[in-house]
């Protein structure tokens, strides 16, 4: 193989810096999806009924938004050039399709976002009330716009479609713009992403309303807030519980590996049970006939059927795809790593034949390497063992995602009615309640948080499916560079949180504009 | 998809230009930078720095995206040289990035309660980004002339492998790189005085504000001949249009410039617009506040003619010092065809993102900012 041997150090130390900067930005990303839809909707109210304690509620939470948002901006800098500076070899080998999303998302999404977020933000005094709001209208769809470009990127390397390889300049490349862009799983990973954004912001406003009603400071715009945050958290959240499994199915179908970690299933079976609550046994080595879990609770036959919807539909676990299963066809990884190596060595003799002018070599070579390109990345991996992501942490945090998800039905539905009938400053337990409310807030962030976790870590080893593991697309350059440029990040993102975190407690506590002074100013001049 | 007659070379110019067209925008942009890096000097009082800092502020977010932008937009156009030079010049990408991160939130966060450094350290912030992101935007772009350490090696996957521990920062070492990058700082403070003048309305400031424009646009001026006279006589990067093969050529740049009579009379054009909005700017007494919008089309110009050169009239348009044949071209670095021409009608929106650009820039910039509305803490603007 022409390759160098594998830098581990450089390899982890690459992935832990792509993982810390992904995951402070997924922190301020999903309340920038979901609240700017919020604050559009209260400002329609102010705009219909003209009542200025709509303005005043709207710019409360728009400053909150602000806050919040810098930092999304800092962070997202960051993983747009990261592609470049530490994942070079797959920025070559896949940027003819990945390179085009990113740079959509410039020219179509981010330049709304920013440039109306401008008038939202200074245009108050100085634009009609309608254009006002259309800019925050704009604003809101500008996010969720980039995320619609930057999950068709993310999407497509968990499916590669739409593509093919060129020999040449060896790399992939696009041939259909509308299978990559379209794809089921990018749809889908889409609509889970943002609805769970909604989500989020929905939970973040009802806690901090909460916290309002706790301290018996701002009750109206608390009960306001709550109304809208709890409908539109509980529409949202059914649409996230519709599209995650439309998620999962897609993982089934593509990802096999990645749902047998999701469900610590080793041995495959028909009309497999899925698991509600459980322990996994942490002994456990692939192969060796102990039990996965040493105590669970699960529902029989709903994995066969929420996979392929049919209860006795075979799932496969990761002993049958690592050994192979002759009946239900799974090749075992062995022989796919052979033919991956086959591929790769077929490509390298077309490469010298095509430079020494031998036509026929070329041409024979190139057919065995389209015939084996399916398993070309398999061909980079060294251990079979190498082909299993990290099970524990797949597993856990699918399941605490599922169990908070539904938990956060119950949470919408109780604000919502205690909101509407007016109980909610009186109930006996409205202090638990208000309590429970603020705690939803980290919860939800880990929620969040986990969601990617599945996605991502469940994928290891490739960085795209089947066809470029993480270790071959990483840059060519020492481990301890990367490691220098880790901890500064890590330093930098740790410090800017922390200020973040008490300018957001700071303004909560300070709460909105008073009044009267804020409604004789703002009318007499819009 | 749309069928069309336009060769792969077409589009491959096409995107070139584009591409050439958002460095452009970015420089011109840049004077939000140039703004803020005269926190310190400029401002004495509170009053005076919130003013400068609520001018530029109003605008940090497009120069910001413009920068998102033109890194997505080469990546998608040209991926060989966003791997090529990203993950090369590592450190000097990675110097770019920070200096620009830092920026995001300090403007955000200077005066809010609570923001435990103290906006002392934001500010500095401000400042560290005004100063080292222009110079060192300038200094990347000058690698484009000057090249880089790189082998290219294309057995199995196509990978580059530098040829130095410095990662990029041995640019920083060669004076033409350095020439260019000063001649950005210089011009995106020059182009800073001249938003300030043209946006705030205080004669004092408006008065201290033409003294710094002598003490800056004498060093660009200087500068960017420096820059200018070293590339029109070094030797460049020129391409074999038959084989391929890269060769040095003595007065490569000059030759281009020649070759391409419209990059010549656009660049002198630039150059022409740029010195009149400064000197408009230094002869009236109170300052010009149209200058800004003589000087700024022709930044725009120039950066672009600096591009074409580059690229065009079969040049390498990011070389390799240690082996030329390694250097990338417009040809050997772009994308497919298939990809440029779906880019090419994305593309087709960029007009429609400039125009809604205009129309929300003009509808906040209808009022000069002056004392009172800085003072002003009821009227509901968001303040930085
Ligand atoms: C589902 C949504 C989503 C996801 C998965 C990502 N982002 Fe993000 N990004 C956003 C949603 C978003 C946003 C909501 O649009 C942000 C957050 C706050 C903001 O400023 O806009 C943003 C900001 C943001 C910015 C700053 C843009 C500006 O100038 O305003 C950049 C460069 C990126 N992102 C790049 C990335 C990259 C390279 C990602 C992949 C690794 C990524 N984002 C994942
Ligand atoms: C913002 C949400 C995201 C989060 C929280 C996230 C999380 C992660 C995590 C935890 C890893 C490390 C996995 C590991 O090494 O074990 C990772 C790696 C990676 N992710 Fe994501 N991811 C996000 C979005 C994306 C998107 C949208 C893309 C593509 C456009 C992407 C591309 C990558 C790449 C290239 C790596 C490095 C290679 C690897 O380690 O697999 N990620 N991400
Ligand atoms: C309640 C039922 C839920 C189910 C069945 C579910 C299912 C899934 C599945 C299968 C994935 C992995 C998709 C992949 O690997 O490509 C996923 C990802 C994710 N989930 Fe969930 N989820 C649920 C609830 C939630 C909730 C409540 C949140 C957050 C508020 C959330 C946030 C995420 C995020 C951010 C991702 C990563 C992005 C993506 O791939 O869509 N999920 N979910």
């Amino acid at each position: 193989m022409t390759l160098l041997s594998i830098d581990w150090a450089l390899v982890n130390w690459s992935r832990a810096q792509f993982a810390l900067t992904a995951m402070y930005h997924w922190i301020f990303v999903p309340i920038t999806l979901g609240i700017l839809f919020i604050i559009a909707f209260m400002e329609t109210r102010y705009v219909r009924t003209g009542d200025p304690e709509w303005k005043r509620i709207t710019k409360f939470w728009m400053k909150l938004f602000g806050i919040n948002f810098a930092l999304g901006v800092a962070t997202g800098l960051i993983l747009e050039f990261e592609f470049g500076t530490n994942w070079s070899t797959y920025s070559w080998f896949v940027g003819d399709i990945f390179g085009a999303p990113l740079a959509i998302e410039g020219i179509m999404a981010f330049f709304m976002e920013s440039t109306f977020i401008a008038v939202m933000f200074f245009g108050w005094n100085k634009v009609s009330k309608k254009f006002h709001l259309t800019a925050t209208w704009l604003t809101a769809l500008g996010a969720n716009l980039s995320a619609l470009w930057i999950l068709v990127a993310n999407g497509w390397m968990q499916f590669p479609v739409g593509m093919e390889f060129n020999p040449d300049t060896a790399r992939n490349e696009m041939v259909n713009f509308w299978d990559v862009f379209l794809s089921p799983v990018a749809i889908n990973k889409f609509l889970h992403t943002i609805t769970s954004g909604y989500v989020l912001a929905s939970i973040f406003v009802i806690g901090v309303s909460s916290w309002f009603l706790l301290k018996k400071r701002e009750q109206m715009m608390a009960k306001k807030s709550i109304i809208i945050a709890s409908v539109f958290g509980f529409i949202s959240l059914l649409a996230v519980i519709f599209t995650g499994h439309g998620s999962a199915q897609e993982v089934a179908e593509k990802q096999p590996m990645k749902l047998a970690a999701m469900e610590g299933l080793y041995q495959g079976s028909t009309g497999a049970d899925l698991i509600g609550i459980g322990i996994l046994n942490h002994k456990k080595e692939i192969n060796d006939g102990e039990e996965s879990t040493t105590f669970k609770i699960s529902f029989p036959k709903i994995l066969s059927w929420l996979s392929f919807g049919d209860t006795d539909a075979f799932v496969p676990g990761i002993e049958d795809l690592i050994n192979g299963n002759e009946k239900y066809g799974i090749m075992p990884a062995q022989e796919r790593m052979a033919r991956g190596d086959t591929a790769i060595l077929a490509l390298k003799t077309y490469k010298e034949a095509q430079k020494s002018g031998d036509k026929t070599t070329a041409a024979a070579n190139l057919d065995v390497f389209r015939a084996h390109y399916d398993h070309f990345g398999y061909g980079y991996i060294e251990k079979e063992k190498d082909l299993i992501p990290h099970v524990p942490l797949v597993f856990y945090s699918f399941h605490y995602m599922v169990a908070t998800g539904f938990l956060y039905l119950l949470l919408f539905l109780v604000f919502l009615w205690l909101t509407y009938t007016n109980k909610i400053e009186t109930i006996k337990w409205r202090k638990p309640l208000f309590i429970l409310g603020i705690a939803a807030i980290p919860m939800v962030f880990i929620t969040s948080e986990a969601g990617w976790i599945v996605v991502e870590v469940g994928r290891q080893p490739w960085v795209v499916q089947d066809l470029m593991p993480v270790s071959a697309g990483v840059t060519n350059i020492s481990a301890n560079s990367v490691q220098i440029t880790f901890w500064i990040f890590a330093v930098i993102f740790t410090a800017l949180l922390i200020a973040e975190l008490n300018i957001m407690f700071r303004a909560i506590k300070k709460g909105p504009a008073k009044s009267q002074v804020e409604s004789k100013n703002g009318e007499a001049k819009s | 998809m749309i069928h069309t007659a336009i060769s792969y070379l077409a589009l491959q110019q096409y995107w070139w230009v584009i591409i050439a067209l958002i460095a452009g925008l970015l420089v011109f942009m840049l004077f939000v930078q140039g703004g803020q890096s005269f926190i310190f000097n400029l401002t004495k009082n509170e009053t005076d720095r919130t003013m400068l800092l609520n001018t530029t502020g109003r605008k940090w977010e497009v120069t910001f995206t413009t920068l998102v932008t033109f890194g997505g937009a080469f990546f998608a156009s040209f991926p060989l040289f966003y791997a090529t030079s990203f993950g090369g010049a590592y450190w000097l990408w990675l110097a770019l990035l920070l200096s620009f991160t830092i920026q995001a939130f300090s403007y955000e966060y200077r005066t809010k309660s609570g923001n435990i450094y103290g906006k002392k350290f934001f500010n500095s912030l401000l400042w560290t980004n005004g100063m080292f992101g222009p110079f060192l935007l300038g200094v990347i772009v000058a690698t484009f002339f000057n090249g880089n350490d790189f082998l290219m090696v294309d057995s199995n996957i196509r990978e580059s492998f530098w040829q130095n521990n410095w990662r990029g920062l041995e640019s920083l070492t060669h004076w033409h790189n350095l020439a260019l990058g000063f001649t950005v700082l210089f011009l995106s403070r020059v182009s800073g005085i001249l938003y300030v003048m043209h946006t705030i309305d205080d004669n004092k400031l408006i008065a201290k504000a033409k003294k710094q424009l002598w003490y800056n646009a004498i060093p660009f001026v200087v500068f960017f001949l420096i820059f200018t006279i070293g590339l029109l006589l070094k030797p460049g990067y020129a391409v074999n249009a038959d084989t391929g093969n890269v060769f040095m050529e003595n007065h490569k740049y000059l030759h281009n410039f020649l070759d391409m009579p419209v990059v010549m009379i656009l660049f002198l054009a630039g150059v022409a617009a740029v010195l009149t909005g400064i000197i408009k700017a230094l002869l009236k007494t109170s300052g010009n506040d149209k200058a800004f919008w003589v000087t700024g089309p022709g930044i725009v110009l120039v950066v672009m003619c600096l591009f074409f050169v580059a690229g065009f009239n079969d040049t390498a348009f990011y070389p390799s010092s240690f082996d030329v044949n390694s250097s990338l071209t417009i040809q050997n670095a772009s994308s497919s065809e298939f990809t440029l021409k779906t880019m090419a009608i994305v593309s087709l929106m960029i007009p429609f993102v400039l125009g809604y650009i205009v129309v929300a820039w003009r509808s906040i910039n209808t009022n000069k900012i002056n004392k009172a509305e800085m003072e002003d803490k009821e009227s509901g603007t968001h303040m930085y």
